[in-house]
């Protein structure tokens, strides 16, 4: 099944690349996301099943694959409003869906993969994928940005890689070896402490450039400035959640050994330095992506805290995941339409948001207190779930500096936000075109997602990453 | 034998530190596509022939012809300053490339409980971490896609230490990944060279806070 789904779907992204014509592409992306949430909702009810050979219908997969598709509605429909304003020539729009199209099926692929070398090609895959949308807007700056993100993300994985050849050599003297994430915590067992922690080293680092995480958190960065907004908010969430997905199953592997304390040390060191990093550029950031790109950073940096502090920290790292996904891409939608609006995303030089797109300004208003995990926001109950998590394990020096550091990122986003919001002291040129209320639409529908899971999560989504953290200790 | 080589291929990497030219750094970067080979012939020469002939294509076909020619090619294309502007002097550079060789091999020697062979260990980590100071100490782009290139040999000699254990997929891929790479590091480096007037990273510095 999952074959046939990647065969046809790979088969779309080059009919798009090929073709020319608007009505065409608009029915070959129906058709395609018409596919991805037929093989979700196969995918959900075949759960723990084998498809494909190196595919596997996962818990953790299932979840994010859910929410991806969810996300891809959101991001076609704002790619075409991104590319309608843009004007851009019919070739520039066929290499851009095509390319998007790859990048969600490759995606799908890393979420479901259960070998670690499957996932590792993969993984590199979105890499490459991703580039060409970066590099949409063809300007010296968005060459700058996929430089350098394409160099730092090649060296990353090739850092895993280097992870993955010592891992295999570890686990060669067993008799069977078996690279599926479900066969090698049982041949790690016998390996020495010391070879342990030099494979989780190289592949935490490697992974780290897909997450967003502190040692190499940069090169997204970067790329969430130049990239189409609707792209920005697929970096920013759902590829993020690849590299999630990839460290949490790497920690899942090493679980059960001994290294179990130094690597929570390990993720405690990355999760609480990207908070710092972002909390510290966040008070000078001017640039309103940027801005929405470290706030990412520091939400990556929560969930690697939620990891390392176990317990019911697990659960609210995924929790926190599949809501900040939500938020996020509502950030990045609405910056679309505010790009249109201010013509820049400098900060300074926009303001009285509220006066000139009153339902843009009202979603603008909701993000923030989403994001900055105000109650009802969802955020809250998984942010005060990992703090409890925290509390229990007895880091409290760790929740201290943690909940010190994101009082300043919150104070920094809501003093940005509410200057574009309600600040009258510029004389501003009037927008060009009417706001259009439609565009909306979507962000009101993730917010309302994100404040209800909040409150009343569905059980089949509870049991679902209670599923997907059942092996840990 | 096999050890011969792996030193003469850290030697090469020592070369490195002090070549010059990029004409240099690309020749280095061919020698060490052919010592590749020579290691992999010794060390596989028992496994079955697919493999082998796979394993001997990329490094005499790709490592040795088909980049260096394409390097050639970048360079020549874009009018690229034929001297390597290294940010430190070469006399540095030579003394840190031996402490990496140095300290990889106290690595080497400190790590118990797994039966690795030494020599190969050792090779692949001080390219590793030659390829990354070399990135980090160049001023030019393409010097960075040379550096990634000494990686990407560490990581292949690390790989062959594993002997036939790596399936034959994962060397497809890994192949995949080198060969896209390049293609897409090559044509990003042809398009900084059409944008900038000079390549080197002075004019990648715009994004910044």
């Amino acid at each position: 099944m999952f074959g046939y789904y990647l065969i046809i779907a790979f088969i779309i992204g080059i009919v798009l690349m090929l073709n020319r014509n608007r009505v065409v592409r608009i029915l070959l992306l129906g058709l395609f996301l018409a596919m991805q949430t037929a093989i979700t909702i196969y995918a959900y009810f075949h759960l723990n099943e084998t498809n494909t050979i190196y595919f596997k219908f996962d818990a953790l997969g299932v979840i994010f694959m859910c929410v991806l598709t969810l996300l891809s509605y959101t991001t076609i429909y704002h790619s075409f409003v991104y590319l309608q304003h843009r004007a851009d020539s019919s070739r520039s729009q066929s290499i851009y869906f095509a390319a998007l199209i790859i990048l969600i099926i490759v995606m799908t692929c890393a979420y479901l993969a259960s070998y670690l070398g499957v996932m590792w090609v993969f993984i590199e895959l979105t890499t490459l994928s991703v580039a060409v949308l970066i590099y949409h807007e063809r300007t010296p700056l968005s060459l700058e940005a996929t430089w350098k993100y394409v160099f730092i993300c090649s060296i990353g994985i090739t850092i895993t890689f280097i992870g993955i050849i010592l891992l295999s050599i570890a686990i060669q003297e067993t008799e069977i070896t078996n690279f599926s994430f479900k066969a090698i915590p049982d041949q790690l067992l016998h390996v020495s402490a010391s070879w342990l922690k030099m494979i989780f080293l190289f592949m935490i680092v490697g992974f780290c450039t897909k997450m967003g995480l502190f040692p190499m958190h940069t090169a997204a960065i970067d790329a969430h400035t130049v990239a189409p907004p609707p792209i920005s908010a697929f970096i920013s969430t759902t590829l993020m959640n690849v590299g999630f997905i990839s460290i949490f199953r790497t920690y899942s592997m090493f679980a059960h050994t001994s290294i179990l304390p130094w690597m929570n040390m390990i993720l405690f060191l990355c999760g609480l330095i990207s908070i710092i990093v972002s909390a510290a550029y966040l008070l000078k950031v001017n640039h309103l992506k940027r801005m929405s790109a470290y706030s990412s950073i520091e939400h990556m940096g929560i969930a690697a805290i939620g990891i390392a502090s176990g317990g019911i920290g697990y659960f609210a790292a995924i929790f926190h995941m599949i809501l900040h996904s939500f938020v996020k891409a509502g950030v990045f939608y609405q910056i679309d339409q505010f790009h249109r609006n201010f013509r820049t995303y400098m900060i300074n030089e926009t303001g009285n948001y509220f006066k000139r797109n009153l339902p843009g300004a009202m979603v603008f208003l909701l993000l923030l207190i989403a994001i900055t995990a105000m109650p009802p926001s969802g955020l809250f109950v998984t942010e005060f779930w990992i703090f409890k998590a925290l509390f229990k394990s007895g880091h409290f020096f760790i929740l201290v500096l943690a909940l010190f550091f994101l009082s300043i990122a919150m104070y920094s986003l809501a003093k940005n936000f509410l200057y574009i919001l309600f600040n009258q002291t510029k004389d501003l040129l009037p927008a060009e075109e009417k706001p259009n209320p439609t565009e909306t639409y979507s962000q009101y529908i993730l917010l309302a997602l994100v404040f209800y899971l909040g409150i009343n999560p569905p059980v089949g989504m509870i049991n679902l990453i209670k599923d997907a953290v059942i092996n840990l200790p | 034998m096999t050890n011969i080589l792996l030193i003469a291929f850290a030697i090469s990497l020592i070369y490195m530190g002090i070549a010059n030219r990029l004409s240099t750094y690309i020749n280095i970067l061919a020698v060490q596509g052919i010592i590749l080979f020579g290691v992999s012939f010794i060390e596989l020469i028992q496994i079955n022939t697919i493999n082998l002939i796979f394993i001997l294509f990329e490094t005499i076909v790709f490592k040795t012809i088909a980049i260096p020619l394409f390097l050639n090619y970048v360079i020549k294309k874009n009018n690229i300053v034929r001297e390597a502007e290294p940010f430190l002097p070469d006399f540095l550079s030579v003394v840190i490339i031996t402490c990496i060789i140095l300290g990889s091999f106290i690595l080497s020697n400190i790590i118990t409980g797994v039966h690795i062979q030494k020599m190969f260990f050792l090779v692949a980590i001080s390219a590793l971490l030659s390829g990354l100071f070399i990135i980090i100490t160049r001023k030019k782009v393409v010097t960075h896609i040379m550096g990634y290139l000494v990686i990407e040999n560490g990581v292949f000699i690390l790989s062959l230490s594993t002997g036939n254990k790596m399936t034959m997929l994962v060397n497809a891929g890994i192949t995949l990944d080198i060969f896209v790479s390049v293609l897409v590091l090559g044509v990003f480096v042809n398009r900084i060279g059409n944008t900038f007037e000079e390549m080197n990273v002075d004019n990648l510095a715009n994004l910044k806070d």
